[in-house]
C-alpha cells in the first residue's frame, strides 16, 4: 500500500466517521437527555437522502434542495415528538423499541408508496465535482472533503451549543434532573421537543449531504442504524465528545477493513464493540450508572 | 386445594382440538398453523427473558437463525439427516453461542442492553452474509428434511406435513410444560425476582448474573428449537432469517400477545401471522396489500401506545371477577 493510496483511504475514514458523528450524535443525544431509544433514527437518514434526491431533481441543485428540506424535517421531528414520543418518557424502554420499530415500517413504506423503490443517482454540485490529483493516476473528490469540513464545522457548532450557550446548559440541567429544571420555571417539555427536533434534522442532513456518494435505495436506513448504535455503545450513551470519537474510530476501522481484509469486513466493527464492552461495558465516556 | 379452573386445562383442551386440524383440513392452512406454532415457540423463548428475567433482547433473531444455519450445514447434503441427534445439536450450539454472547451482553443493562444485543445479532447477518460458510446472501437450500427412525422403520418423516404439524405440536406442548415447571420452581420465582428488583435480590445474596445468563442461554436454546423448524419448512436458509426484522417481529408477538404469561406470546403468534396474512393478501385487501407493511406500521404504534399488557391483560380484564371469586371459595 503506497502513501497515496493510504492517504485516500484515510481520508475516506475519516470522512464516512464524520458522517456516522451526524446521526449518532442525535442518536446519543436523545438517549442521554430524554431516555429514549429512537430505533426510526435511520429512517430520517433515509427520508433526508430521498428529499435531497426529489427536491434536487425538482429544483436543479442540491444546495436549494437542502435548504428546502431542512426545515421540513425540523418540523417533521417536532410533530413527531409532540404527536407520540412524548408518551414514552415515563414508560419501560420495550415500548419506546416496539414503537419506534413501527415507525421504521410505516417511514420504509411510506417512501415506497411516494418516492417508488428504485436507486436513484443525485448529482455532486457543479462547484464541488472536480478532485485534487495525488499521484498519476489516483485523485481525491473535493466533495469528500468538503462533507468533512462541513460536519467538523458542525461538531463545532454542536459543542458550543452545549457547553457554551444558556440554551445548552438548560439541556445539560435536563438531562441530569428533569424536575428540577421544571420546578425552576424552565419549560423542560419544550426542550424536549427542540432536543429531538435538533437530533433527527443531524440525520436527515447527513443523509442529504451523502446522497451523492452513496446514492438513495429503500432501506438505506438500516444499515446506518446499527453501525450508529455500536458508535453509542464504544462512546458511552449521552457523550457527544465520546461519540465523536467512536465514529471516528469505526470510520477508519471500517473503512480499513474493506481494503485489507474484505471478507471480515462486517464484522470488524462488532468485533471492536465486543473489545470495548469487555473493557468497559459503560463505553468509552459514558458515566459509570 | 383450589378448586377446579377452567383456565388451567384450556390449553390442553386447545392442544387436542389442534392435533385433529390437520385431518379436516386443507394442507394450506395445515402449513399457515405449522409456522404459527412455530412462531409461537420462539415466541415464548423471547417471553422467558423479556416477561419474567426483565432483559429486553432486540436481537433474538440470532439464535433463531444460527440453529436454521446449524441445520444446514451439519446434515450431508443430499441425505435426510436424523432428526434424534440433528436437533438436540442445533440447540446445543444455539445454547453455546448464547452463554458467549451472553456473558458479554449481561455486562450492560437498560438501552445499552437493547442496541448490544442488536449488534450482535447484526453481527452474525454478517458472518453468513459475507462469507462463504453458508453460501453468502443467496443462503443454502435443505434438500433433505430430517427423518426419526427406529432401528429401520421410520417413526416421522418431516417431508409429510402432517407429521411435521404434529411434531411442532408436541414440541410446543412440552415446551409450555418445561417453561412452565421452570417458572413455578425457585429459579423461576428468583428471575421474577431479578426482573423487579435487582439490586434487592443482588442483597437477599442471589447469583443474579449466573441466573440471567442462565434464563439467556436457555432461551436462545428454544428459540434454535423455532429456527430449526423454521429452516425445515421452508426447506431453506438465508441471511434473512437472522435479520433485525426477525427480531422486531417476534418482540411485536410477545407484547401484542401478553409478555409475563406463557399463553400471551402464544397469543401473540397467532394473532401477528394471521394480521399479517391478511394484510397482505390482495383478495382481502386489494391494491393496499402491496404496502401492508404500512398498516402493520400503524398497528405496532398503536399496540404500543394503547395495549401496554396486550391481548392477554384484556382478556384477564374482562376474565378477573368471576376467576377471583372461585378463588374466595
Amino acid at each position: 500500500m503506497d502513501l497515496a493510496f493510504f492517504l485516500i483511504q484515510l481520508l475516506n475514514g475519516l470522512q464516512y466517521g464524520l458522517l456516522l458523528f451526524l446521526v449518532a450524535s442525535g442518536l446519543t443525544l436523545i438517549f442521554g437527555i430524554m431516555g429514549i431509544i429512537n430505533l426510526a433514527h435511520g429512517s430520517f437518514y433515509m427520508i433526508g437522502a430521498y428529499l435531497a434526491w426529489s427536491l434536487s431533481s425538482m429544483t436543479g441543485s442540491l444546495t436549494a434542495a437542502i435548504l428546502i428540506a431542512i426545515p421540513l424535517t425540523v418540523v417533521l421531528g417536532m410533530g413527531l415528538e409532540r404527536l407520540l414520543i412524548q408518551h414514552l418518557y415515563k414508560r419501560d424502554h420495550l415500548y419506546q423499541v416496539l414503537l419506534t420499530y413501527g415507525l421504521i415500517l410505516v417511514f420504509e413504506e411510506l417512501r415506497s408508496v411516494i418516492w417508488g423503490d428504485d436507486v436513484h443517482g443525485v448529482a455532486v454540485p457543479a462547484l464541488l465535482s472536480h478532485s485534487i490529483p495525488l499521484t498519476e493516476n489516483l485523485s481525491y473528490p473535493v466533495y469528500r472533503l468538503a462533507i468533512s469540513g462541513v460536519c467538523l464545522l458542525l461538531a463545532a457548532g454542536l459543542y458550543f451549543l452545549i457547553q457554551k450557550t444558556r440554551l445548552g446548559m438548560m439541556i445539560r440541567a435536563g438531562a441530569s434532573n428533569r424536575e428540577m429544571v421544571q420546578s425552576l420555571g424552565i419549560d423542560i417539555k419544550l426542550i424536549y421537543t427542540l432536543v429531538f427536533a435538533l437530533g433527527i434534522a443531524l440525520a436527515a442532513f447527513a443523509g442529504m449531504i451523502n446522497a451523492p456518494l452513496s446514492s438513495v435505495f429503500p432501506n438505506m436506513g438500516g444499515g446506518v442504524l446499527i453501525i450508529c448504535f455500536v458508535v453509542v455503545v464504544i462512546g458511552g450513551i449521552g457523550s457527544v465528545k465520546g461519540a465523536l470519537i467512536a465514529s471516528l474510530v469505526i470510520g477508519l476501522a471500517e473503512t480499513f477493513g474493506q481494503v485489507l481484509v474484505p471478507e471480515l469486513a462486517g464484522m470488524v466493527v462488532y468485533f471492536l464493540m465486543a473489545v470495548v464492552l469487555v473493557w468497559r461495558p459503560e463505553g468509552l465516556f459514558g458515566g459509570r450508572s | 386445594m383450589r378448586s377446579f379452573r377452567f383456565v388451567d386445562y384450556l390449553p390442553f383442551l386447545l392442544f387436542a382440538a389442534l392435533a385433529l386440524f390437520p385431518l379436516v383440513e386443507s394442507t394450506f392452512y395445515t402449513q399457515l398453523l405449522t409456522k404459527i406454532l412455530i412462531m409461537a415457540i420462539f415466541a415464548m423463548s423471547l417471553d422467558l427473558l423479556i416477561g419474567y428475567t426483565g432483559l429486553v433482547s432486540f436481537g433474538h433473531a440470532a439464535y433463531f437463525g444460527l440453529a436454521g444455519y446449524a441445520l444446514a450445514l451439519m446434515g450431508p447434503k443430499y441425505e435426510a439427516v436424523s432428526l434424534w441427534w440433528s436437533l438436540p445439536a442445533a440447540m446445543g450450539i444455539c445454547a453455546a453461542f448464547a452463554l458467549v454472547t451472553g456473558i458479554l451482553i449481561l455486562r450492560t443493562r437498560g438501552i445499552y442492553f437493547i442496541m448490544v444485543t442488536l449488534a450482535f445479532a447484526q453481527m452474525l447477518y454478517f458472518v453468513f452474509h459475507d462469507t462463504k460458510l453458508g453460501g453468502g446472501s443467496d443462503g443454502i437450500y435443505i434438500y433433505e428434511k430430517p427423518l426419526m427412525k427406529l432401528g429401520d422403520a421410520v417413526l416421522i418423516d418431516l417431508e409429510n406435513l402432517n407429521h411435521f404439524f404434529w411434531l411442532v405440536l408436541v414440541l410446543i406442548l412440552l415446551v409450555y410444560l418445561f417453561l412452565r415447571r421452570i417458572l413455578q420452581s425457585p429459579f423461576g420465582k428468583a428471575l421474577v425476582g431479578i426482573k423487579v428488583n435487582e439490586h434487592r435480590m443482588r442483597a437477599l445474596g442471589f447469583p443474579v448474573f449466573r441466573y440471567q445468563l442462565a434464563s439467556f442461554t436457555l432461551s436462545g436454546a428454544l428459540a434454535g428449537m423455532a429456527g430449526y423448524l423454521a429452516a425445515v419448512q421452508y426447506g431453506f436458509v438465508n441471511p434473512e432469517i437472522l435479520s433485525w426484522h426477525q427480531s422486531g417481529a417476534v418482540m411485536m408477538m410477545v407484547i401484542l400477545g401478553g409478555m409475563g404469561t406463557l399463553y400471551g406470546p402464544v397469543i401473540g403468534a397467532f394473532a401477528f401471522v394471521l394480521l399479517r396474512e391478511f394484510l397482505s393478501n390482495d383478495a382481502w385487501t386489494g391494491i393496499f396489500a402491496k404496502h401492508w407493511q404500512l398498516a402493520m406500521g400503524v398497528f405496532i404504534v398503536l399496540v404500543a401506545l394503547y395495549l401496554p399488557r396486550g391481548l392477554a391483560g384484556v382478556l384477564q380484564r374482562f376474565g378477573k371477577k368471576p376467576l377471583e371469586e372461585a378463588d374466595d371459595e
